[in-house]
This record gives structure tokens, C-alpha cells and sequence, in this order.
């Protein structure tokens, strides 16, 4: 039993937290294998920064424990921060001082020497690209600059834990890029990470595996196919250059995808679920062979609000988070 | 990824769950050293602790100087310790005001999530501040001794008594602390302090004699630990004897520190 502890970097049950009548979190139950990273998806306020705050100390539980590689975050809160680095949604770094300085003084509040900490804050900052601002104040770094030296004040330690709280969000696209790649390669480096977003794709490229949060409760968890084929899948959208070929068209998507297709009331548009990418080549081949043309195709994938839709419409929910809850535990 | 490339498991580290006295002086040195820094970076902080020296020094002592003892030469030892007490402690309101809004920021986030001591942000910005209270100090002194100010004691004596004003203003400045950890903003932790602070400093000996005031007045005057503290500089630049008004003051001091420290650290835990 006690081995088996060890093994989950992050194991919280029934965590609970109340602000005044609001239930932020509502009985949070989360299994964090060593190694992985984890994610924790779900819209603004349903309680995913409550619980990182919980699990990284900050916060008390009202009720339910939490361990930390086998140490229990109320009981041995100090131990707790000696195994993470916490990275907020908002950069915990001082506004007021340069790079270094911050990357310096966390060094140095963390034990390490005057030297060793300089030394630690010089090759951060070249990992993170921000050799060349280090001595500017950090009042002029953009969003992205500020998330990446954030992200290198929780390194310092090397901790083998690390949450992330929505790293990306905000960020433009290339930022985000970058940001995935480092989360990937501190991964590869032995830590685990547990990472918290609003954005499907994020959850899905990133992490192992996913909790779906909703108002304080865990609704679904499981690897990222589990989670999508319960949710749907992507749907197909073409749109008709010649709008009486429309009847003909969705005879041919039907038949080649095997699926019902739904005509939009603007007529020279289809729209079909696409549960396999593989298929699209065929009806495209047809279509050419059939000569009939296209205006637009595009892939519309599950959003976030269609996630929350399945998981919390229909009543399947609570069954298949204890069944992917057990397997996690056979493991 | 060269310099996390060796992360040690969670499972490997060997780890205690209590920090030595050693490390949170440790700590709180380099929240000061973080403290020094900040004043650095933005000098405009301490407009109020040499603006304010220099100009109520010379407003005070030519404006009352005449009426209360006649001429200016024999208020300077009378108004020059009792100007340095009121500029300096009413300095120590802004370590509050500005603890109230460091705590805003994020970073604050980070040092509670760090395996540090928890009364290491607090005792190091309180710290830091030291150095406010010695500009202070210094400006005040100058502009006594540019205006004639030479008390029997010499630079020893006044060297005392100033560093006995610092040390007090750091010990009350935890008062304002407190009040900077449990106010919601940083214009509210003004406002309480300076509603305390006023009848303080003015209702005693530091601008006037307390034989003119009306017998309660003189009562609370003469009670009143800003009077023991002003006493006690006046009798350190004066005479340079350590007495009776030198040791309540410290311990005085010791008392508020003993006190508001534990309260200070325990409200900034819970407000976590």
C-alpha cells in the first residue's frame, strides 16, 4: 500500500473548499502518476485554481487530504514546498526588479550560495531565451517574457513536481509553442507536471491524462481518447459551389462516411460527424468523381462548451469517471 | 534542458519538515537584501523620508520656536529630538501601506508556496525599511545642527539617541504591519494609522512642555510612550546618561515586537 502511494506524484481525495455559500471545490479526487503530465480542464471558476492552490499549500482544505509523493500537504506543508514549483496564472515574479534579480533572490531563499545562485539564474535565463533582457526591469517584458521567467523561478529547485496554472492562457500562438515545448522536455527530464487549462487542444496535445472539472467536481477522467469518444468527435462542414447538387452531395457523404448528414438551412451547406480523418480521402475522390464542387471544407472540432454539454447532459457521467477512477487504480 | 536534466524523485529526497532558526535569519536577510533593491529600483520612494525631514523641521522650529521658548537657539533641544520621533515613526506607516500592496502582487504567491520561513517576507521588508528610518534620522539631525543644534553630549550622544529612534520605529512599524496584512487596501492602512498615530506624537512633550497643558491633557502626555521616547533622546544628546525614560522605551519596544510579531505572521498566514 505504502509503495503504492509513492508512485502517484499528486493523490488528493476528496478535497473541499468553501468560499462563504460558494462550494469552489466540491470533493476533488485526483491521481497524478510520477512522470506524467497531467491535466485539469475546465472553464473560468470551476475550482481548477482553488485546487492547484490546495495542493501547493496555499490554501487549507475544508475538508478531503492530499498527498504530495506520499506527504500530506496540511501535515507536512514544508516537506510539500521542498518537492514543487508553482507557476500562477498571473507571473509570481517581482515587477520592480530585473530577471536575474528575481531568478537571484529566489536562488538564494532556496539555500543556494551567492555564486550558485547566480550561476543557477544565468542558465535559466539562457534556457528560457531571456539572456538579453536579464537586466531590464521586468515592468517592460511582455506577457509571454514574464510567463517564461515565472516558469524559471519554479525550476530553481529542480523540483519533481510542478503545477502549472493555465500557462498559456493569454498567450499568442507562438508563445504558447514554445511554452508546450518546454512543459514537454521538463517532462522528459524525470518531473511531473500537473498543468491546469481552458482549451481542449492544450489538454488533449499535452497531457497523459485529463480531469474534467465543473463546478468543484471532477466530471470525467481518463487519457485524452477516452475523454474525446466520450464527448464526440470532430464534424465535417463542406459547403456546395452549386446549391442543387446538394441532395446528391449528402447522398454520397452518407454513403462514404456512414453517417447522418445535416443539411443547414442556407442549403449549400453539409455537415457531417467525422469519426474517421482517414475517410474524408475517399469522399473527397468522390465528390471529384461525381463532379460536383466545393466552395469550403473545414474540420469543427468539439469545443470546450460541447465538452460541458456531453459530460454534464447526460447521466452516463458519474459511472464512467469511477470506471476510469478504478482502472487508474489497477494500473 | 542541461541544468534539469538530473531531477532527483520525490520518493528519493530525503526531507525534514521544520526549518532551523538559522535559516529563517537566513531568509529574512535576503527579503531585506529584496527590500533594498526595491528602493533602489524606484528612489521616489523616499521622497517622504527626506521632503519631510528637512521641511517640518524648519516649519516647526521657526514657527513655534518664539513662542514656546522664546527664541529658536533654546527650542532646538526641546523640538529637534521631538521633530526626529514624529517624522520618523509617522515614516514607519508607510512600511504598513506598502506591505499591504507588495502582498497584492503575485509574487507574494510564490514565497508562500516556497520552503522558506513564513515570517521571512515580513521581517525582511520591516528590515529593509530600517534604512528609511536612518535617512530620516540623519536629514532631521543636519538640519538641527544647520540650524544651531549642539547638544551637550556631542555626535556620541545624538548617534544613540538616533539609533534608538530607528530601533523603536522598526518595533512599532510591526503594529502597522499587522494592519497592512489584515486591511483590505493599501489607502485604508493609511487611514487607520494615521488616525492612531496624529493624537499620538502631537498630545505629548515632543513640540511643547508638558507643564502648559491643561491637567488631563498633561496626564495622557505624560503616559504616553512617544513622550518617553522623546525624553529618553533628549536625555541622550543632552547628557548622554542612559535612564529611566531609555530602558521603558526598549522595553517598551521588546514588548510591541513580542507581541505584534507572532500576531503579524499569524494573520498573513491565515490570509493566505
Amino acid at each position: 500500500m505504502a509503495k503504492q502511494t509513492k508512485e502517484f506524484a499528486v493523490e488528493a481525495k476528496g478535497l473541499v473548499k468553501v468560499f462563504g455559500d460558494n462550494r469552489a471545490v466540491d470533493g476533488v479526487d485526483l491521481q497524478v502518476p510520477t512522470g506524467t503530465i497531467y491535466g485539469v480542464l475546465g472553464p473560468n471558476g470551476a475550482g481548477k485554481t482553488t485546487t492547484i492552490s490546495m495542493l501547493a499549500t496555499l490554501l487549507k482544505p475544508d475538508a478531503g487530504t492530499a498527498k504530495i509523493f506520499g506527504h500530506d500537504v496540511q501535515k507536512e506543508a514544508q516537506i510539500v514546498r521542498q518537492l514543487i514549483g508553482v507557476t500562477g496564472q498571473y507571473a509570481s515574479v517581482d515587477e520592480t526588479l530585473s530577471a536575474t534579480e528575481n531568478l537571484v533572490i529566489f536562488g538564494r531563499l532556496l539555500g543556494l550560495s551567492s555564486a550558485e545562485a547566480n550561476q543557477k539564474a544565468a542558465e535559466l535565463l539562457e534556457e528560457f531565451g531571456l539572456t538579453k533582457a536579464a537586466k531590464r526591469p521586468l515592468k517592460n517584458f511582455s506577457g509571454g517574457m514574464r510567463r517564461r521567467l515565472d516558469l524559471a523561478a519554479s525550476l530553481i529547485a529542480q523540483p519533481p513536481l510542478i503545477f502549472l496554472d493555465e500557462p498559456t492562457t493569454g498567450l499568442d500562438p507562438r508563445t504558447r509553442a514554445q511554452m508546450w515545448a518546454t512543459i514537454r522536455r521538463l517532462v522528459d527530464t524525470g518531473s511531473t507536471v500537473l498543468l491546469t487549462t481552458q482549451y481542449l487542444d492544450e489538454a488533449d496535445q499535452l497531457a497523459d491524462r485529463i480531469a474534467v472539472i465543473d463546478s468543484g467536481k471532477v466530471v470525467a477522467e481518463g487519457t485524452p481518447n477516452e475523454l474525446k469518444k466520450s464527448v464526440g468527435t470532430a464534424s465535417l462542414q463542406i459547403r456546395l459551389r452549386d446549391e442543387s447538387q446538394q441532395a446528391k452531395a449528402a447522398k454520397i457523404i452518407a454513403d462514404t462516411l456512414k453517417a447522418k448528414v445535416n443539411r443547414s438551412p442556407e442549403a449549400a451547406e453539409l455537415t457531417a460527424p467525422m469519426a474517421d480523418a482517414d475517410k474524408v480521402t475517399d469522399l473527397l475522390i468522390a465528390l471529384r468523381a461525381a463532379n460536383i464542387r466545393l466552395d469550403e471544407m473545414s474540420v469543427q472540432k468539439p469545443t470546450l462548451d460541447e465538452v460541458f454539454m456531453a459530460l454534464t447532459g447526460h447521466g452516463a457521467d458519474d459511472k464512467k469517471s469511477q470506471k476510469s477512477t478504478e482502472e487508474n487504480g489497477n494500473e | 534542458m542541461s541544468s534539469t536534466a538530473t531531477i532527483v524523485p520525490g520518493a528519493k529526497r530525503e526531507l525534514k519538515n521544520h526549518l532551523s532558526f538559522r535559516t529563517s535569519v537566513s531568509n529574512s536577510l535576503v527579503m531585506a537584501y529584496r527590500g533594498l533593491l526595491k528602493i533602489r529600483r524606484t528612489p521616489e520612494q523616499l521622497f517622504d523620508v527626506t521632503i519631510q525631514p528637512i521641511l517640518f523641521t524648519l516649519m516647526f522650529t521657526y514657527l513655534f520656536g518664539g513662542a514656546i521658548s522664546g527664541d529658536v537657539a533654546s527650542y532646538l533641544p526641546i523640538i529637534i529630538p521631538g521633530i526626529l520621533v514624529q517624522t520618523v515613526i509617522t515614516t514607519s506607516v508607510v512600511t504598513g501601506v506598502q506591505l499591504r500592496e507588495d502582498m497584492d502582487k503575485g509574487v507574494f504567491d510564490r514565497f508562500k508556496s516556497l520552503p522558506i520561513a513564513r515570517i521571512s517576507p515580513l521581517a525582511g521588508a520591516l528590515l529593509a525599511d530600517t534604512v528609511r528610518y536612518t535617512i530620516a534620522t540623519v536629514l532631521t539631525l543636519t538640519m538641527g545642527y544647520l540650524m544651531g543644534y549642539r547638544p551637550e553630549a556631542g555626535l556620541g550622544g545624538v548617534a544613540l539617541g538616533g539609533l534608538l529612534v530607528v530601533f523603536c520605529a522598526w518595533a512599532i512599524s510591526w503594529i502597522f504591519a499587522f494592519f497592512g496584512v489584515i486591511a483590505r487596501t493599501a489607502s485604508s492602512v493609511q487611514g487607520i494609522s494615521l488616525i492612531i498615530l496624529f493624537p499620538l506624537t502631537f498630545l505629548s512633550n515632543a513640540f511643547v512642555p508638558t507643564h502648559t497643558l491643561p491637567d488631563w491633557l498633561r496626564w495622557f502626555a505624560d503616559i504616553n510612550p512617544v513622550s518617553h521616547l522623546v525624553t529618553a533622546v533628549r536625555e541622550l544628546a543632552d547628557h548622554g546618561t542612559i535612564g529611566g525614560d531609555v530602558a521603558w522605551t526598549l522595553l517598551g519596544a521588546v514588548v510591541i515586537v513580542a507581541v505584534m510579531a507572532p500576531l503579524t505572521v499569524r494573520a498573513y498566514m491565515r490570509k493566505a
